[in-house]
């Protein structure tokens, strides 16, 4: 999941009758599965939250560019390497989709970019893990794209109208992403011995960080009892941990690599498989800043932010210019 | 000195013909760069022939209050749809 741990506002999900009119009218709403529209009333803590939710997302689109973008030189033919920047250039619109989406609630584009930079916003802790090899960008395809699917492929019901419709174009780009990572992962899975145990490796390293990204469970969670409530979480933390695993496990197998889970093991009586947890308390050591690139991935955001404001500045200076020139043409004219 | 590029809405006309349609909205300094940004932010699969940007702040949006006064008397109007007439099938397609 690209959105982890969002926080609500709520103490209690308020029941219909402990709600004032307003609040009853588009809870109402909501549970017919009308869309909420940007100039529609909306409680605050809707507002916030999807602003927090929103802004998370975009931010992992755009901070995810980076570790792939760190083998874009290096891929191994040229048709790999035009398909991963066609890949990487489709994580920047996605990004943008989602700033849109987020701007529309009453925040600006740079009060969202100052928030990341300054830490107050988050990203995927997905995305401060490095990419080592180029298999890693097999597996984060693969694996990586393939949980965000998991999620994102439900959002396309959320009851916020902007973040729904980017979540619809999204999808749509989505599983050529992940598509061209399992096919990373095929050819180096039937290649050498060598290739091989470099997909493997890769596995091994992000099968945990991977199911990290649905964040720890939340059955007993107020902020996700009212996020789904407010539709705009579909699913528990678990169940798409679960769905994640239930298809992943047999693409694994058909790859002949091993899920580095000696626990994995099928229930037949669940229909799914049972698998071990993530290390949780790496987790929260990632989302903390403490993860292997957080460092590098704020330094990289930081930098393109403070080394693109003369530009920014100056197309601005240009435009307002040009303007000027143009309205003083027409008054001579006149 | 900083300020934010403002923010244009984007209409694309699809291959087949069809009116431009919203598909977006973006942040560009001017409206040339407008279109430059929406060509590559919405139509990398080939999903347009012609674009359209318009300044976000030049459109005019009724407003949700409105929504009954604007919409609702069209509810009651069944008559304006073909379905409301009963033509025998012994006339044919119609």
């Amino acid at each position: 999941m690209y959105a982890q741990m969002v926080k609500t506002d709520a103490d209690k999900v308020k029941a219909l009758q402990e709600m004032t009119p307003e609040e009853r009218a588009f809870q109402e709403r909501v549970d017919r599965g009308e869309k909420i529209e940007p100039k529609d009333w909306m409680p605050e803590g809707y507002r916030r939250t999807l602003i927090r939710q929103i802004g998370q997302h975009a931010h992992s689109e755009i901070v995810g560019q980076l570790p792939e973008g760190n083998w874009i030189t290096r891929a191994p033919t040229l048709e790999r390497k035009a398909i991963l920047l066609a890949k990487v250039q489709d994580e920047a619109g996605h990004g943008l989709y989602l700033y849109c989406a987020a701007e529309t609630l009453g925040v600006t584009r740079d009060e969202l970019t100052e928030r990341l930079l300054s830490g107050r916003m988050k990203y995927s802790s997905i995305f401060n893990y490095p990419t080592l090899t180029w298999a890693d960008i097999g597996a984060v395809g693969w694996l990586v794209d393939g949980a965000a699917i998991m999620n994102q492929v439900p959002l396309q019901r959320t009851s916020f109208g902007p973040y729904s419709r980017a979540m619809i174009r999204i999808c749509k780009e989505e599983s050529f992403h992940q598509r061209q990572g399992f096919d990373i992962m095929m050819k180096l899975a039937r290649g050498t011995e060598a290739q091989k145990r470099m997909a493997q490796d890769a596995l091994d390293r992000f099968w945990y960080p991977s199911l990290m990204m649905f964040g720890p469970s939340d059955k007993d969670s107020v902020h996700s009892a009212q996020s789904m409530s407010w539709k705009i979480k579909i699913n528990t933390n678990d169940e798409l941990r679960q769905k994640f695993v239930d298809q992943t496990v047999p693409q694994a197998e058909y790859l002949g690599l091993t899920i580095p889970d000696p626990e994995l093991t099928w229930n037949e009586a669940k229909g799914g498989y049972d698998f071990s947890q993530p290390d949780w308390s790496e987790f929260f050591e990632v989302l903390a800043g403490n993860g292997p690139c957080n460092a590098d991935r704020m330094e990289a955001r930081t930098r393109a932010w403070e080394e693109g404001a003369w530009f920014r500045d100056g197309l601005m200076a240009h435009a307002k210019k040009a303007a000027a020139r143009r309205a003083a043409a027409r008054h001579a004219a006149e | 000195m900083s300020s934010e590029w403002p923010l244009w809405e984007v209409f694309i006309r699809g291959q087949h013909g069809l009116n431009h349609r919203h598909v977006g909205s973006l942040h560009a300094p001017d409206a040339e760069m407008a279109i430059k940004h929406a060509r590559d932010v919405y139509t990398r699969r080939n999903e347009g022939v012609s674009i359209w940007v318009v300044p976000s702040a030049a459109i005019a949006a009724s407003s949700p209050s409105d929504k009954g006064p604007l919409f609702e008397p069209a509810n009651s109007k069944v008559y304006r749809h073909p379905t409301f007439y009963d033509i025998p099938d012994d006339v044919g397609h119609m």
